[in-house]
């Protein structure tokens, strides 16, 4: 493509734009977080106003953040973990040994990301009941991580693509075994794939909210199932509401500002090397 | 020190069988070049002796032991590879020492055999270096050396110098012979380039579509090819090949027509033919030479290589005809010539491609 002074301003305009939209309900949120519930409703809104702290702590006196920002933590790291454990093994065995098959499991993995969750409420409800992994931390790490599972197969799966088959064949030539093989060689060489593979699922994780309102109640709910608690059907409750939201989303938003590098390597990896 | 065998060792891809029955008897220590044009089978059949491909029919046996459900780890043989296959995270000491961390060997001991390589290998120094800061040819050696410190029974190399430019390649070469002197191990070279298999291997293997055409020394392919095939893909330049028709089958000699009429006695008796019968006569360009003869030819190119000079001649027929001569050759494109063919050089091969058997070579200039 030929950049000419106007093609790229005009480019650099469309990405502030859209970074913009993106950005600009998050920032009301924050904002809407330091007003009083009467200010925050006022027609027109009001763009400038008194800060007040009065929200949080409104927030923080009716629940216990840290329970649920621990359940949060646990439940998305756990989750995370259990489904990359779950997808090496399967992405290895379809990116290194494809069979006729292949293509058709992974576009069947994917599909079951089309099924609405709700589809399956019931059923999965009852199980989780009968097996009494309600409101459990190792109830919801399960149904997050079969849920993000599909996503991170295909992220690993084209990751490991790109490693030279070659290179896993000269392992075996060294003597590795297939353990061997996928840890010496296969796993430290996809390592910025990983990395990305499994931010993005902490992310996901973090911000799943239908199975965390429908499956805990107090002992394992997250931080989505906290933020929800503060909307009520009638009522002011749009600033305390900001400020759960805002203290939800927090940890995850500053998490992925550091990682944020590793991330934008990890996403563009088969594409620049 | 290994001993390879394949007995009628078949490959299938689904129903698309790739190679077709393949017996061969590799002797301890020899150096074998598998040759063919790519497509023929050649790295299948390494991969399936090293055991990253699968045999789907037939047997593998390494030392006389049956090897089809041994795993490579186990199989005792090193691969060096076309792309070489290094560890990209890993150090080149780290790389060539990896075989022996896997076997459990401890740290001294795979530094002094490490260190012993790179020095055979002339590249201590650069064993602290990552592959990516190394050039095609040290990492060539990076990868010769990690299959030797393993210490196999048997080095299989793949296509091993093709990424490498033609002074680099040359110098490795002799390199690799020097190393199969020392190492006194068998290894088996795949390669499509005949120069490299004729300069290296104690045997050459020429592969066709999966078949083999002949295994025979790099001499006897080149003065005695079983079949057109061998004949047309051996030598650089190619031997030149005629379309003849038998015109009178003696108890001695065989007399053939040329394209343009003209008689040649080839010293080849076959009772079997008739006159009439096709032929393929093929004759090497050293083999033919310029004086009143059989042919005569439109210099249409001249390739001068110093020491000597081939011609590229248009014959009257419109076929072509490679011809050596000296290197201080008078003759000018577009020149007439006439040619003289070696009528004891001569092979002829029937229509199926098979070369007619001619009187031993004793003595023989060829």
């Amino acid at each position: 493509m030929r950049t000419t002074r106007w093609s790229r301003l005009a480019l650099a305009a469309v990405g502030w734009a859209a970074a913009l939209i993106i950005f600009f309900p998050i920032l009301w949120m924050f904002l809407t977080s330091f007003k009083t519930e009467i200010t925050a409703v006022a027609t027109p809104p009001a763009v400038l106003f008194r800060p007040t702290l009065e929200n949080y702590a409104a927030v923080l006196r009716r629940a216990d953040y840290v329970q649920f920002a621990l359940n949060s933590v646990v439940v998305s790291l756990g989750a995370t973990l259990l489904a990359l454990a779950l997808a090496i093994p399967a992405a290895y065995a379809m990116a290194f040994f494809p069979t006729r098959r292949t293509k058709d499991i992974l576009l069947w993995m994917l599909s079951t990301r089309m099924l609405p969750a709700v589809g399956v409420l019931v059923p999965i409800y009852l199980l989780w009941r009968t097996f009494g992994l309600l409101d459990t931390r190792i109830g919801l790490v399960l149904i997050d991580s079969v849920s993000v599972l599909p996503i991170v197969v295909w992220m690993l799966f084209s990751y490991f693509r790109e490693v030279p088959p070659q290179i896993l064949e000269a392992s075996r030539m060294d003597g590795a075994s297939q353990r061997e093989e996928l840890l010496f060689v296969l796993l430290p060489l996809s390592t910025p794939g990983i990395a990305a593979t499994a931010l993005l699922s902490i992310i996901l994780c973090w911000n799943e909210a239908f199975w965390s309102l429908n499956l805990t109640t107090v002992k394992a709910a997250t931080l989505t199932a906290f933020t929800a608690s503060f909307a009520d059907p009638e009522g002011l409750f749009w600033a305390k509401l900001s400020a759960a939201s805002t203290l939800a989303i927090a940890p995850v938003l500053i998490f992925g500002w550091v990682s944020q590098r590793q991330l934008v390597r990890g996403l563009s990896f088969g594409a620049v090397k | 020190m290994a001993t390879i065998e394949l007995r009628n060792v078949r490959k299938r891809f689904g129903a698309h069988e790739v190679i077709h029955g393949i017996d061969l008897a590799i002797a301890d220590r020899e150096f074998v070049a598998f040759v063919g044009p790519s497509g023929s089978g050649k790295s299948t059949l390494l991969r399936m002796i090293a055991g990253l491909e699968e045999v789907s029919e037939g047997e593998v046996r390494i030392d006389g032991q049956p090897a089809q459900n041994v795993p490579p780890a186990k199989r005792g043989l090193a691969m060096v590879f076309q792309s070489y296959a290094l560890y990209p995270h890993m150090t080149v000491a780290e790389n060539m020492s990896f075989s022996l961390r896997l076997a459990g060997a401890p740290k001294h001991e795979r530094d002094e055999k490490v260190r012993a390589v790179a020095r055979i290998l002339d590249m201590e120094a650069l064993l602290d270096r990552k592959p990516r800061a190394l050039s095609g040819g040290q990492l060539q050696r990076v990868a010769l050396g990690r299959a030797m410190v393993r210490q196999p029974k048997a080095f299989l190399l793949d296509e091993p110098l093709s990424n490498l430019d033609a002074a680099l390649q040359a110098q490795m070469r002799l390199e690799l012979v020097r190393l199969h002197r020392e190492l006194k191990t068998t290894m088996i070279y795949v390669t499509h380039d005949q120069v490299e298999a004729m300069t290296m291997a104690d045997r050459i293997v020429v592969l066709s579509e999966g078949r083999v055409e002949q295994v025979a020394s790099p001499l006897e392919l080149y003065q005695s090819p079983a079949t057109l095939f061998v004949a047309g893909f051996i030598g650089a330049p190619k031997m030149n090949f005629l379309q003849v028709r038998v015109r009178d089958a003696g108890p001695a000699r065989l007399t053939v027509n040329l394209p343009n009429g003209a008689a040649l006695a080839v010293p080849v008796p076959d009772a079997s033919l008739a006159a009439g019968d096709r032929l393929t006569l093929g004759i090497r360009p050293e083999h033919v030479s310029l004086g009143a003869g059989e042919l005569e030819g439109e210099i249409q190119a001249l390739e001068h290589l110093g020491p000597r000079t081939y011609l590229h001649a248009r014959l009257a027929d419109s076929g072509g005809l490679v011809v050596q001569t000296a290197g201080d050759t008078a003759i000018r494109e577009g020149d007439r010539v006439p040619f003289r063919i070696c009528a004891e050089a001569c092979h002829l091969f029937d229509t199926a491609g098979q070369r007619l058997r001619r009187p031993a070579l004793a003595g023989s200039r060829l």
